[in-house]
């Protein structure tokens, strides 16, 4: 951008720094840095024209749409490109921290939103979101050929199914064979003495994966058995951390990063999909994954997009919206985001069948259930187990 | 963290600095057209700064607060006491508390000895090491976070030689606060210590005081305000504690900080959040204010000499020891977390190699977790920081500029508004933007300018220490001399404040660089088009699994402490090269 313009200038600075100045030593540095100063002043000043993408407020505002998302989103360019091939629009993807953060920040500009479709708001804070009124309902095309049990708005479609993934417990595999332990498979085996002091969670509060598996626990237990539950579950040894981060990369012992901070929990909470993510991600690629999923331990996650009410360019922004069930933009998704399609139609890449797991009957929550409880819940579960 | 050290330079100069010159002599102007002329200039420098802060951080921070605290447009303060009456809370608060004074006094006594040595010990590497002290400061506390854990966690160094995990425990939070303010202990008490003059001491010695009476007697009290500000900004860093309480406590310990964050962020518990910044910054405010006090007792009084004359190669087993166990403690407390990261990023599947920085280099290894390689992120970082730093310096450089000439109570306070952005919780002023800076002429919620302002708001303060000493320290008799020679106030300040500044104007530029590069807080809470700093595409790399992801977010960090370095590294050159100038 302007680093050309910027070096001219700060050499016309640090010539007329050296002429006034009495050090001759370190004219090096001065001059570093006063290069820096003459291209941070033009970064500061004429950096618009260069480095600014076209916002949503310039001129080319009709013909950008833009799509705010937790930090997790992620497309192939080429899809994306392929978006603005078959509509004419671009969309520029704003990343608003994770999926809790990015949904209150969006509560927060409720009626002056930061962008047009906003997609990551789950099953597990849908209510959140419809309470506020974020959404203007739009009945995207192509909606029929998602997944029935997913569309959990169907009679005003204020938001639309994208994705659906299972929050399921992994474990280590290197651990148990070593160890010639069974790895569990139900939330009754997590209690179990074997397993104790073997598994590390997310907190509740603060943690996406952490509330699905709370939610989890509640489908299982009921909406008052899984206190019970928790106090056994604590009774063993659950370990609780702030984010699936934490527990993930620096406490399970079966991920890249756990391996390396010489881990010693070979149970963690976190996705079905997880296991085909460590074999992408190694090199060489192995035969098998080093995790499993306990099949038993999972919690039915579904992602909703939705046109903000008050969208700048909402044409755009239901385009975007039929873009997103596309083939085009679910086939895309698995290896992306590490999630599954709601279109049904949509075969999953050959990793997800080949290294994951399926989950025959993930826990559910009725959203209705999930709104009445939600916050009583987390406050119950944060004095029982964390505090 | 040399929030203080452009102080102690002022004082260097401050000897040189004769009482105010008496209203003698022929003047062309009348002394009250002067003083009134004075007076404008200074309400127009004012100005920029004044209204910097007022639209990037009074109006973010009242409004949010306001959200939580307004019902109905009335202000709802019978919440601040349900809040506080909160058992939860109140032990927040007690934590918060008692933390950052453990934490200070920790740093305090690790890291004096390490003052001392700097300051007054000759040895080969000295200064290398003085920067490399200083990294820790500047790194975004995701890294330094990790790499602590691999330190104090399950496999680190202290579990493998005795068995000993500190990881959430308490312990685990108090040694990661003394590794990153140990840089301002040394750096503020040991400018002033190298600068004292060693033949008070020893004139007390010669009169018959022994080695440690004449230390307690003659250096102490000298020293004792440097060490009382170095305390109060350890106290102020750890007291705002996020990063290192949230990754080495885990969730069963809080600061207010993290509080806010929970609140704010997660739980969307506006009026408790609001409630929380309050009473964060009534006590941020206090600090400062004592901060404010100690620092103008500290001014002149003192007779320092310069630096380079001060230090000498150690002698006896006694300071030969001395030497040896700071250097063991930097090594063991700075440098092994450090290298740690490097480690990890170099250790590629099938050995030791430089894989994983390749694959920095190249989209596909990154897996779409951004749309651009991850090395990208090193221009935006550069881009954003040589923003943020211009910024900073036009904003802190026309605070300072204003706030030179002694004046009033107002003045005075507009000082200690400066230093308040250090104090807010970076999630408050996040998502005050949100809910502000959305309507014309300043939607700017989506725009790239965004993430270099909220940098250059940290790097203000930092700015306006540096320069402020400095500029008040030039002869006053030499802007009245060229004034009745004719020049313009602002020829006046071109030709005589900006030679003699020209030094702290690169030192500041440099601070507000290196603070503006490592800055997470703010830059991760202002949703961004895709182009990730260097502290949020770490962050982001740890947030998937695999192992080329991990080993990459090792590898950025290291690009970044390197980034981090190289700055410091220039600056300590210019430091060194100080000593002669003013």
């Amino acid at each position: 951008m302007s680093t050309t313009i910027g070096t001219t200038s700060a050499t016309g600075t640090s010539s007329a720094a050296s002429n006034r100045g009495t050090a001759a030593r370190g004219r090096t540095a001065v001059a570093v840095l006063a290069t820096a100063l003459g291209v941070s002043v033009l970064a500061a000043c004429g950096g618009s024209d260069g480095s600014a993408p076209s916002g949503g407020s310039g001129g080319t505002e009709s013909k950008t749409v833009t799509l705010v998302s937790h930090d997790s989103f992620n497309a192939s360019p080429a899809v994306l490109k392929e978006f603005t091939r078959r509509t004419g629009y671009t969309v520029k993807v704003l990343k608003s921290g994770d999926a809790g953060e990015a949904l209150n920040k969006e509560i927060l500009t409720k009626g002056s939103p930061q962008g047009d479709v906003f997609f990551g708001v789950d099953n597990t804070l849908l209510s959140r979101a419809l309470d506020n009124g974020l959404f203007t309902p739009y009945k995207a095309k192509g909606l029929d050929r998602v997944d029935t049990a997913a569309q959990l708005d169907r009679d005003q479609n204020r938001v639309t199914p994208i994705d659906t993934g299972d929050i399921c417990v992994n474990y280590d595999k290197k651990y148990f064979a070593d160890k010639k332990l069974a790895p569990p498979q139900s939330f009754d085996d997590l209690v179990k003495p074997q397993y104790k002091n073997l598994l590390v969670t997310e907190n509740a509060a603060t943690s996406s994966p952490g509330l699905g598996f709370l939610l989890g626990t509640a489908a299982q237990y009921g909406d008052n058995g899984w206190q019970d539950y928790w106090k056994k579950l604590k009774a063993n040894g659950v370990q609780v951390v702030d984010s699936w981060e934490l527990a993930y990369n620096e406490n399970f012992s079966g991920s890249a990063g756990g391996k390396k901070a010489k881990a010693d929990r070979p149970l963690v909470v976190s996705y079905a999909s997880s296991p085909p993510v460590e074999v992408l991600y190694a090199e060489p690629q192995p035969q098998q994954a080093p995790t499993g999923v306990a099949t038993g331990t999972c919690f039915r996650q579904t992602e909703f997009a939705g046109l903000l009410t008050g969208a700048k360019n909402e044409a755009g922004g239901k385009a975007l919206v039929d873009f997103l069930i596309s083939d085009t933009f679910q086939a895309d998704m698995p290896l992306n985001m590490f999630v599954n399609p709601v279109v049904k139609s949509v075969k999953l890449p050959e990793l997800f069948t080949k290294f994951g797991a399926t989950v025959p009957e993930p826990g559910t929550v009725a959203p209705d259930k999930i709104a009445a409880n939600r916050e009583q819940w987390i406050q119950s579960w944060t004095s029982l187990v964390v505090k | 963290m040399d929030l203080t050290r452009g102080e102690v330079a002022g004082e260097a100069a401050s000897r040189a600095r004769p009482a105010r010159p008496g209203p003698k002599g022929t003047r062309p102007t009348s002394k009250r057209e002067r003083a009134g002329r004075a007076h404008a200039v200074r309400l127009a420098l004012m100005a920029v700064p004044v209204a910097f802060f007022a639209v990037f951080f009074a109006y973010p921070v009242t409004a949010i607060v306001g959200r939580g605290l307004k019902a109905d447009g009335t202000w709802q303060f019978g919440r601040v006491g349900e809040v506080l009456s909160r058992p939860d809370i109140l032990g927040v608060l007690w934590f918060t508390t008692w933390q950052a004074l453990a934490s200070t006094a920790v740093t305090l006594l690790i890291a004096l000895p390490g003052a001392y040595v700097f300051a007054r010990f000759d040895f080969p590497g000295r200064h290398v090491l003085r920067a490399v002290v200083t990294i820790p400061f500047v790194l975004p506390t995701v890294v330094v976070g990790t790499a602590f854990l691999a330190l104090l966690g399950r496999g680190g160094l202290l579990d493998e030689l005795w068995g000993i995990r500190l990881d959430t425990t308490v312990w685990a939070i108090l040694l990661a606060h003394v590794f990153f303010n140990y840089a301002v202990v040394v750096r503020t008490v040991g400018g002033l210590w190298s600068q004292l003059d060693p033949r008070q001491e020893e004139a007390a010695r010669v009169l018959g005081a022994g080695r440690f009476a004449a230390w307690w007697r003659v250096t102490l009290p000298a020293l004792a305000p440097a060490v009382a500000a170095a305390a109060l900004m350890v106290f102020l860093f750890t007291f705002t504690s996020f990063g290192v309480v949230q990754i080495l406590g885990g969730p069963a310990y809080s600061t207010l900080e993290v509080e806010i964050y929970r609140q704010t962020a997660q739980l969307l518990d506006l009026p408790t959040a609001a409630v929380l910044t309050l009473v964060q910054f009534a006590a941020v405010a206090a600090v400062l204010a004592v901060h404010a006090r100690t620092v103008r007792r500290r001014e002149g009084a003192l007779r320092l000499v310069d630096p380079a004359r001060t230090a000498r190669r150690p002698r006896g087993t006694g300071q030969w020891a001395l030497l040896g166990g700071v250097l063991a403690t930097v090594l063991v407390l700075i440098l092994l977390p450090l290298a740690v990261l490097v480690e990890r990023s170099l250790d590629a599947p099938g050995g030791y190699g430089l894989g994983f920085y390749r694959a920095l280099g190249s989209l596909d290894a990154s897996g779409g977790t951004f749309l651009v390689p991850p090395l990208e992120a090193v221009w935006n970082s550069l881009r954003y920081a040589l923003a943020a730093t211009g910024v900073a310096l036009v904003v802190g450089g026309l605070a300072a500029a204003a706030l030179t000439r002694r004046a009033g109570r107002l003045v005075r306070g507009f000082d200690a508004l400066l230093m308040l952005p250090l104090g807010v919780s970076a999630v408050t002023v996040g998502f005050g933007f949100l809910i502000t800076l959305d309507k014309p002429p300043l939607d700017l919620r989506t725009s790239w300018i965004l993430v270099p302002l909220a940098q250059a708001l940290v790097g203000v303060p930092f700015v306006v220490r540096t320069m402020l000493p400095v500029l008040r320290a030039v002869d006053g008799r030499l802007r009245e001399a060229a004034a009745v020679l004719g020049a313009s106030p602002l020829r006046v300040w071109r030709e005589v404040d900006l030679p003699l500044v020209r030094r702290a104007l690169l030192v500041a530029a440099g601070f507000a660089f290196a603070v503006s590069l490592g800055e997470f807080g703010a830059t991760v809470f202002i949703a961004r088009p895709d182009r990730p700093t260097l502290p949020v595409a770490v962050a982001r790399l740890l947030g998937r699994p695999g192992e080329l992801n991990y080993g990459q977010a090792m590898a950025l960090s290291t690009v970044l402490m390197l980034v981090c370095a190289v700055s410091l590294l220039a600056l300590e050159r210019i430091r060194t090269d100080r000593s002669g100038e003013f």
